[in-house]
């Protein structure tokens, strides 16, 4: 197939006698892009190792850029760790340049607001512009594949947009995007989206796909306190909603059981789950198997 | 009780970390504080803990032995185990014997940290540390609990974990003063304060925030003016501060604004109309 930038076909991975990654098929293509979700231990970052070449597969077959994932490919390949990978040692412009020497590429100009901290050590900048000088390094050598991890974990929502924007630039210019995350808000960023659990990928699609049909439970209740106390020791997920009551992976028959023999009265209401709960439920079925 | 900062001003040299900001903790709700960096989140919450000084303002907060606080930094000591981390701050408190084995048990079992007793902090998960931080700040049963970034950068199943646990005391009458980068967490506490540069941008209950929220958020390709534009997927997202909902800009498409777009477009308004 033509135009695929990453692709992993039937891709396996032991750790001795772990499967970290089980049977993973998947692929991104020019210009979109593509979330890699799921929970710690999903199998997440094992298979972007795999996909950039880093550690070998067990069996399957990875293709970047059409090829296996060599150095030669690797140089048109832009990667943003969670951790940034910058040196908190190295003011922003040393970043930069170490960083576009090693692609051979040229060193980027600094857009206006970081342009005042040139000469600033990393380490002293506020997290959002150092995820700004990450994005910089990643981008200076014009990546034909973009890997992101968490790319905006910790900032606020303006300076996420602003993020967002610089991603979205690269895949408008037929880049093709992979972002780990596991949260609803870079979730929703991106134009398709992959579940991973227990090393496998277990859904995929649009936020709604992988939601499926899983719900949750609102509970209303003049007694939230008392509400909330009965059903946190039956040992359901509970969690406060301004004053009404969350329950995830749970049938509302049994909460209303609970409820009842507590003497509280309440209306129960299914509702759909979030990413974050649709993901607590795989990670609870996989630890009951 | 209600807890409380009122009319807090705080500067360090020449900035403004906190300019006139009041916020009300009552026992038994959870108030989430958004913002990003040097938005004033920090500077809040130490304030309410009574760690710094203000300039201006009172502030209204329980005795020591009263107040929990976990900083956002680890709250535990990498050396130690877990069970020493909790045995050393109950220690503090008080806390001995039996009575502390009984408190220690039942908050490990409520965090499910109990297989994880005996390991070092330094071998937890990062959504375990700070599970077992927010542990520790509650060992003692706070009338006031301060929670910084409780649940940045960690897993989605721990974030939960740690939602219960929040919940819990709130349920059992602890007031709650916790600050977050996610929004859905804002949006879930039952009342949430928007910071920016040391200012309140807007608080309330969300259902208020969003009914108070003034102007008209549109959504096109491309936006008519680029500083009152943000990302949102495959559209841009533009503020109207001055249009109405029964009189939106000309061929425009609205959208029911959330509140990612109200925190943003509430900032982008503050920026562009005070001059730099």
């Amino acid at each position: 197939m033509t135009g695929v930038l990453l692709r992993a076909a039937r891709v396996t991975r032991r750790f001795g006698a772990f499967t970290a990654v089980d049977d993973v098929s998947m692929q991104v293509q020019p210009g979109e892009v593509v979330g890699l979700l799921g929970a710690n231990g999903a199998g997440k970052t094992t298979l972007i190792r795999l996909l950039l070449g880093l550690i070998a597969v067990t069996s399957g077959r990875v293709d970047l850029l059409g090829g296996p994932p060599d150095r030669e490919r690797r140089r048109r390949l832009g990667y943003v760790p969670q951790g940034l990978g910058l040196y908190g040692d190295l003011t922003v412009r040393e970043n930069l340049s170490f960083s576009a020497q090693a692609y051979g590429a040229a060193v980027p100009a600094l857009p206006p607001a970081l342009a005042p901290h040139a000469d600033v050590l990393v380490r002293a900048l506020p997290l959002g512009a150092q995820r700004q000088v990450a994005f910089l390094a990643a981008l200076a050598h014009s990546p034909q594949v973009l890997v992101l991890d968490e790319p905006t974990s910790g900032v606020d929502a303006l300076a996420r947009a602003a993020l967002w924007d610089t991603i979205r630039a690269q895949a408008e210019q037929a880049a093709g995007v992979l972002v780990t995350t596991h949260y609803m808000q870079e979730a929703q960023q991106c134009d398709r989206l992959l579940l991973m659990s227990g090393g496998r990928l277990v859904a995929q699609g649009s936020e709604a796909d992988i939601i499926g049909s899983t719900t949750a439970v609102a509970v209303r209740t003049e007694d939230w306190a008392r509400a909330f106390a009965a059903l946190n020791a039956a040992g359901a997920p509970v969690m406060l909603e301004g004053r009404a009551i969350r329950v995830a992976d749970a049938d509302p028959a049994g909460l209303a059981e609970v409820l009842k023999a507590a003497g509280i009265q309440a209306s129960l209401q299914p509702v759909p789950a979030t990413i974050e709960e649709r993901m607590l439920m795989l990670s609870r079925q996989a630890r009951a198997s | 009780m209600t807890y409380s900062v009122r009319s807090a001003t705080v500067r360090f040299g020449s900035t403004v970390a906190l300019d006139d900001v009041t916020v009300e903790v009552p026992a038994g709700s959870v108030v989430a504080v958004v913002g990003g960096d040097g938005a004033g989140k920090s500077t809040l919450l130490r304030a309410l803990a009574g760690e710094l000084a203000l300039d201006s303002g009172t502030v209204q907060t329980p005795p020591k032995q009263r107040l929990g606080y976990l900083p956002a930094s680890s709250g535990s000591w990498a050396a130690l185990t877990v069970t020493q981390n909790i045995d050393f701050v109950a220690g503090i408190y008080g806390l001995a014997g039996d009575e502390l084995a009984a408190r220690r048990a039942e908050l490990l079992d409520r965090a499910a940290l109990t297989a994880a007793a005996g390991r070092l902090a330094a071998q937890l998960s990062g959504g375990m540390r700070r599970k077992l931080g927010f542990v520790m700040a509650i060992v003692h049963r706070p009338a006031l609990l301060i929670l910084d970034e409780p649940t940045t950068g960690i897993d989605p199943v721990s974030r939960i974990d740690l939602w219960r646990l929040v919940s819990e005391a709130a349920a059992s009458g602890t007031a709650v003063l916790m600050s977050t980068t996610y929004l859905d967490e804002a949006e879930r506490a039952a009342h949430l304060v928007v910071l920016d540069s040391g200012r309140v941008l807007v608080q309330g209950p969300y259902d208020r925030v969003r009914a108070s929220f003034a102007g008209v958020i549109t959504q096109a390709a491309r936006p008519v003016r680029a500083d009152w534009a943000w990302r949102r997927g495959r559209v841009l997202h533009e503020y109207w501060p001055d249009a109405t909902p029964s009189d939106p800009p000309a061929g425009a498409t609205t959208v029911a604004p959330d509140l990612e777009d109200i925190v943003i477009a509430l900032s982008l308004a503050r920026r562009n109309m005070v001059p730099s």
